[in-house]
């Protein structure tokens, strides 16, 4: 009998998700599952879903989770941290959740170091209210509640949650990857894996932002969104690592096409 | 233990720790701010966590979080502090967590001052925030009692996975008084284990999900249901009140107090007696559950009722509701951080006595 | 019997301390006491006071309207707390600071010339004792031996200061017994 070479992570739910076709939080759940299982963590962990399209992200990690209210899953990750050290903590949150209304537990967070892993999920919209602007919608960019494209006058411009977040003097793993390749999401996954070892280890903080689609509320087919997001996010929210607890800062550089970092 | 002389708050924070709680999440407000600042110190001498967190809205979420580990977890706050954390004590009931929350209460709306009041009664015992949930709600009248109710708390929330509230006006909060720790003290309660906590999960028991979210309505009336049945458990099982007075015969007055102003009561109860006048006093314990039935006997074989708060009106409507009669009670009130005196109260119940005091109606 | 106290002055004048040490004597003896401090904004320099209630039995109201002593370390605590004082009560004025008398006639006013004392004694933050003492020797509410161990307990980490703050004590106490043998003759 051939032996299966693609299997479901021991750490994904087997269930079907209610996300919608196209949309890239299917490849990052998976990322991350992939990621505590090759590392050993699933039966130590526990996650925080936000609330926003992975609001449910409970049903398809199979690993304990605490399902957070609007923008404060670093603050409940940090409750479960400090009364449970032993367990690996992470949160997984959209651009509404962590960069608007939770701005302020996602910075506090990280100031205090806690030893948890973010997984930032940036898709430049808000996806489960309706494709309303969020913090990182692009310049000009459509949503329902700019129609005009997003005004920088009125709205300001996108926030970059990971230079923003690597300011801060406390020892961090900030990184910033995609998924709209393959090649980009073998280097994401790579960036996970790295941000859950340092939690792991009791190293740091991490935070990866991931950059993703919304076909649904960009109003575009799946493969035409990763194209979009290539030629419009990539130029404003360059990919790399940002910060490592070991050498202070690095400037970000794009990932080569031959896959070198 | 010897009795120590301290001060509510640290007493409160001590009570805490000799329960188990190794967990503190707060954000500093006066008039409470002796209870973080003592477990800050506290905590780490016996292997705890004591986080300032960024604001009362992350530390009401670090509870949630910490709490659905089933580790014993507290936080404190006053009024303006509770209501930002309203969203977080909503999702915290939801969700079927054991927490220990304290307010103590100062006087509003707003920012309002620093000084005791009791205007948080409705927001305790009605309004704390959206959804259908209760808090179990005591609330002491001195540091020792502070102390013994905040250890009775974390049984309390245990048992019934639910937030437990322990309110006080500022006078809890500041005032010294002498407190003994019972050594040998036992949990009230027969606490089931905490199967539910998320722990990791090593597929012995059934995935832990910490959770308010139902989306399917008819799974939600369900948990509605059940969270229904929890609050009519409180409501035959716990709840406490103190009388003070004549226990037999006709009764002149029977005031109605709760907290440090049910003390200013029974210093006026004394004084009347010694004038001949026959008055009593309940004093509820449980805020909710409210002691409706006790104030109700009570109130049967008194001439006349006098309820003392330091709001406008709140807990005189729960008792307009215990005597389900629409009788007209009497009022006494101090508002903004003044307090009630013993002098007032005494005056007050001349005034009744000579029926030169205004009845209140409910309805 | 209840004896009851409201000590007030300026912030850094000791007032909330010698109120402490009172309670804790009296918790000390086995009665039953509380103590209540003002607090807010105006405690950073401004005026301060606390309450202290000292009972056979379990304390009452710690609020006190109508006090059975009143001490005023300053002029602004005696305009303040002077028309509270129960008909017959003690008030204790620092004439150090203070150079108005009592306005009333019906209470027992006790001078108590509290920093020229300490300052007699080369220990001019010692006023307070000597009021805390002056309370003591007038009233009796507590015992002055437990009062002293308490005093020696309070300053234990600074053993330099405990034998001028008894000393003090002493001073204060005296005066309040001359003060009322002077009543009796």
């Amino acid at each position: 009998m051939a032996e299966p070479v693609f299997i479901r992570p021991e750490s994904l739910s087997d269930v079907s998700t209610h996300y919608c076709p196209g949309c890239t939080h299917g490849i990052f759940h998976r990322l991350v599952a992939e990621v505590l299982d090759e590392l050993g963590l699933r039966e130590r962990t526990v996650g925080v879903a936000p609330v926003g399209c992975s609001v449910l992200a409970y049903n398809y990690f199979d690993c304990d989770f605490h399902e957070a209210a609007h923008g404060r899953a670093p603050a409940v990750a940090t409750g479960i941290k400090r009364a449970r050290p032993d367990l690996i903590v992470f949160s997984y949150q959209g651009d509404g959740d962590l960069a608007s209304i939770g701005m302020a537990e996602i910075v506090h967070c990280a100031n205090r170091g806690e030893k948890v892993t973010v997984v930032f999920i940036n898709n430049a919209i808000y996806g489960m209210t309706g494709g309303q602007m969020a913090p990182t919608t692009m310049p000009g960019q459509v949503a329902t509640t700019c129609q005009m494209g997003r005004d920088v006058e009125l709205a300001g411009y996108p926030i970059r949650m990971a230079e923003l977040i690597s300011t801060l003097k406390t020892p961090a793993f900030i990184a910033r990857a995609s998924g709209h390749t393959p090649l980009h999401a073998v280097n994401a996954k790579e960036m996970l894996r790295r941000a859950f070892r340092y939690q792991a280890e009791g190293r740091c903080f991490s935070m990866v932002e991931l950059l993703s689609t919304c076909p649904t509320n960009w109003g575009m087919p799946p493969a035409e969104a990763m194209k979009w997001l290539e030629k419009n996010m990539l130029p404003y929210y360059p990919l790399g690592v940002f910060k490592t607890p070991d050498g202070g800062d690095r400037a970000p550089h794009p990932i080569q096409p031959d896959g070198r970092d | 233990m010897a009795k120590k002389l301290m001060k509510g708050s640290e007493a409160i924070a001590e009570a805490a720790v000799q329960a188990g709680c190794h967990l503190f999440f707060g954000y500093p407000i006066t008039p409470q701010n002796e209870i973080p600042e003592y477990l800050s110190s506290r905590l780490p001498q016996v292997g705890g966590t004591f986080v300032q967190a960024e604001s009362e809205v992350a530390s009401i979420n670090m509870l949630y979080g910490a709490a659905g580990t089933g580790e014993r977890v507290m936080t404190s706050s006053s009024s303006p502090g509770i209501s930002l954390m309203a969203e977080g004590i909503s999702y915290i009931a939801g969700a079927e967590l054991p927490v220990v929350l304290v307010n103590i209460m100062r006087a509003g709306p707003g920012l309002g001052g620093i000084l005791p009041s009791q205007s948080d009664y409705f927001q305790t015992t009605k309004g704390l925030a959206h959804g259908d949930f209760r808090v179990l709600a005591l609330a002491p009248w001195s540091i020792q009692e502070a102390a013994d109710l905040i250890q009775d708390a974390f049984d309390l929330a245990d048992y019934y996975r639910n937030p437990v509230m322990v309110v006080g006006d500022g006078l809890i909060g500041q005032m010294m008084e002498p407190v003994e720790f019972r050594e040998d003290r036992r949990p009230i309660k027969e606490l089931p284990p905490k199967t539910w906590a998320s722990t990791g999960w090593k597929k012995d028991r059934p995935k832990a999900i910490i959770n308010s979210l139902f989306l399917d309505p008819e799974e939600l009336e369900r948990h509605n249901f059940k969270l229904k049945a929890k609050y009519d458990e409180m409501e035959r099982e716990e709840i406490r009140f103190a009388y003070y007075g004549p226990e037999e015969g006709e009764l002149d007055v029977l005031i109605i107090a709760y907290g440090t102003v049910a003390r200013v009561g029974l210093t006026a109860l004394e004084e009347l007696g010694e004038q001949g006048i026959r008055v009593g006093m309940i004093r509820p314990i449980t805020l909710f559950p409210f002691p409706y039935e006790a104030i109700r006997n009570a109130a049967d074989r008194a001439k006349h009722i006098l309820v003392t708060e330091l709001s406008t009106g709140q807990m005189i409507e729960d008792v307009h509701l215990a005597l389900r009669d629409g009788r007209p009670l009497h009022f006494h009130c101090r508002l903004g951080g003044m307090l009630i005196s013993p002098e007032e109260v005494i005056d007050k119940v001349h005034e009744i006595l000579e029926g030169r005091s205004e009845e209140i109606r409910h309805g | 019997m209840q004896k009851d106290i409201i000590l007030a002055g300026f912030g850094g004048q000791g007032i909330l301390l010698i109120g402490k040490m009172l309670a804790y004597t009296g918790m000390q003896e086995g009665k039953e006491v509380s103590w209540l401090p003002s607090y807010g904004p105006e405690m950073r320099g401004g005026t301060c006071n606390c309450t202290v209630v000292i009972s056979d039995r379990p304390v009452g109201s710690p609020v006190i309207q109508r006090p059975r002593a009143v001490l005023a370390m300053n002029l602004p605590s005696l305009e303040k707390f002077e028309p509270d004082l129960r008909p017959g009560g003690h008030l204790f004025i620092n004439t150090s600071l203070i150079s108005q008398g009592a306005q009333r006639d019906d209470i027992e006013v006790v001078d108590v010339p509290a920093n020229d004392i300490a300052q007699e004694l080369g220990n001019p933050r010692g006023a307070n004792m000597v009021a805390l003492g002056a309370y003591v020797g007038v009233t009796d509410a507590v015992s002055v031996e437990q009062l002293e161990n308490v005093v020696r307990h309070t300053f234990a980490a600074k053993p330099s200061v405990i034998d001028v703050n008894i000393e003090a004590l002493h001073r204060g106490i005296e005066l309040g017994r001359q003060h009322a043998a002077g009543k009796e003759d």
